[in-house]
């Protein structure tokens, strides 16, 4: 199966970024093959929705699970949909929460916010 | 004659210079465009309110028609759809209602539907007819509220209106001044209030309006928004003091010049320059 991390930089050592809707890629790493795979995220710079627009390329990267450490409700309602499986991240680094993910230590994700419609320029 | 009155940013006196202003003449239309905190109505206390609701267009899909093409998803710049599962999903409170989405759908499997984004009430006080626009919490603008508020019939050339604009200088506030013959522009005497006048100034420039400051606050000490106006060269309206009585009428949702002599002479003198600005 293949999991989603909003990650800062485009290499396995990567911290994780503490923005889903707006971080600057995705790391999908493919926990069998231990493959993984960098998408930029188009939806950074976006006016608005940026959440949604993320979730959609997690969708169509076809990952089962997504790790971060917040997500706002819009994404949450795009993923749910699809299916995918929300866990909260404990540590900085994306490798660290991958081999935690691995060995079954992380938990859902309980806590959507609200997020953080319209507080940029209308 | 429209006069809208505006500032760069909340707190600085639009509503209390717009509702003195309206009450100043002897028939009037207050047209309250603060859609996202409207306040006008405490001060005029309007009777006979009716109501009616707004209305904008949001895309319904027709998932029997769709192509799974994604065209529509990839036009929208508010990102509001998703296409998950062979399904497409709206997020109504992200779209801004620009029908984009339909036009751009190669199989015509989008359709438009009503959703209520917020409503208009209409009432009177004595000679002053007052509108006042309400934006639902969360919606993503108040664009056509104030399209709804401004409206031709509202705006009767042969009598004063005067127009309760947003804070700022984005998208609702052009729209409230869209139709205006003159624009006030109320500042405080600070630093922060010179930004925020310089905000609004440049955008009534943009515009093309006429328009001039009008200096609330005012101290006895230098006033930085004064010493702005004097070096762009920008009319000098009036000036409102600091003053506790202003400020316990106001806080008791009173209107100045129906209780105080000075504020009646202000505001009378202040709506006999802007008809002669208008004329110019």
């Amino acid at each position: 199966m293949k999991i989603a991390i909003p990650v800062d930089e485009k290499r396995l050592e990567s911290n994780v970024c503490a923005s889903f809707g707006r971080t600057p890629c995705f790391l999908v790493y493919d926990v069998e093959s231990n493959e993984s795979v960098f998408i930029d995220n188009s939806a950074a710079a976006s006016t608005g929705g940026a959440g949604i627009k993320a979730a959609q390329a997690i969708v169509d990267s076809k990952a089962s699970a997504l790790l971060t450490p917040r997500l706002g409700e819009n994404a949450a309602d795009v993923l749910k949909s699809a299916g995918i499986k929300i866990y909260k991240t404990t540590s900085a680094s994306a490798k660290e929460n991958i081999d935690a993910f691995v060995a079954g230590k992380l938990s859902l994700l309980d806590e959507i916010h609200a997020g953080f419609h319209g507080r940029g320029g209308k | 004659m429209n006069i809208a009155v505006l500032s760069g940013k909340g707190g600085t006196g639009k509503t209390l210079v717009a509702v003195n202003l309206a009450a100043a003449a002897k028939t009037s239309t207050y047209i309250d465009c603060d859609v996202e905190e409207p306040n006008g109505h405490l001060f005029f206390k309007p009777e006979e309110i009716q109501e009616e609701k707004v209305y904008v267009k949001i895309p319904q899909p027709k998932p029997e028609l769709c192509n799974a093409c994604r065209k529509c998803v990839d036009f929208c710049r508010f990102n509001a759809l998703a296409h998950i599962k062979d399904r497409l999903i709206v997020f109504e409170e992200v779209c801004h209602s620009c029908g984009g989405c339909v036009l751009v759908c190669p199989e015509k499997a989008l359709t438009e539907k009503d959703r209520a984004i917020g409503k208009v009430q209409k009432g009177s006080s004595g000679g002053v007819s007052i509108y006042t626009g309400i934006l639902n919490t969360g919606e993503a603008t108040g664009v056509p509220i104030i399209k709804n508020l401004l409206s031709e019939e509202n705006l009767q050339a042969n009598k004063l209106t005067v127009i309760d604009c947003p804070p700022g200088s984005a998208c609702i506030v052009m729209e409230s001044i869209k139709d205006a013959d003159y624009c006030i522009l109320v500042a405080e005497p600070t630093l922060f209030g010179v930004h925020n006048l310089n905000m609004v100034y440049e955008l009534v420039k943009l515009f093309d309006k006429p328009f001039g400051v009008l200096l609330n606050k005012c101290l006895e000490e230098e006033n930085p928004a004064e010493r702005f106006c004097l070096e762009n060269n920008i009319d000098i309206l009036a000036r409102i003091p600091f003053d506790s009585e202003l400020g316990t009428l106001n806080s008791n949702a009173e209107i100045a010049v129906e209780k105080n002599e000075k504020y009646r002479q202000l505001f009378s003198s202040l709506l006999d320059t802007l008809t002669k600005e208008v004329r110019k």
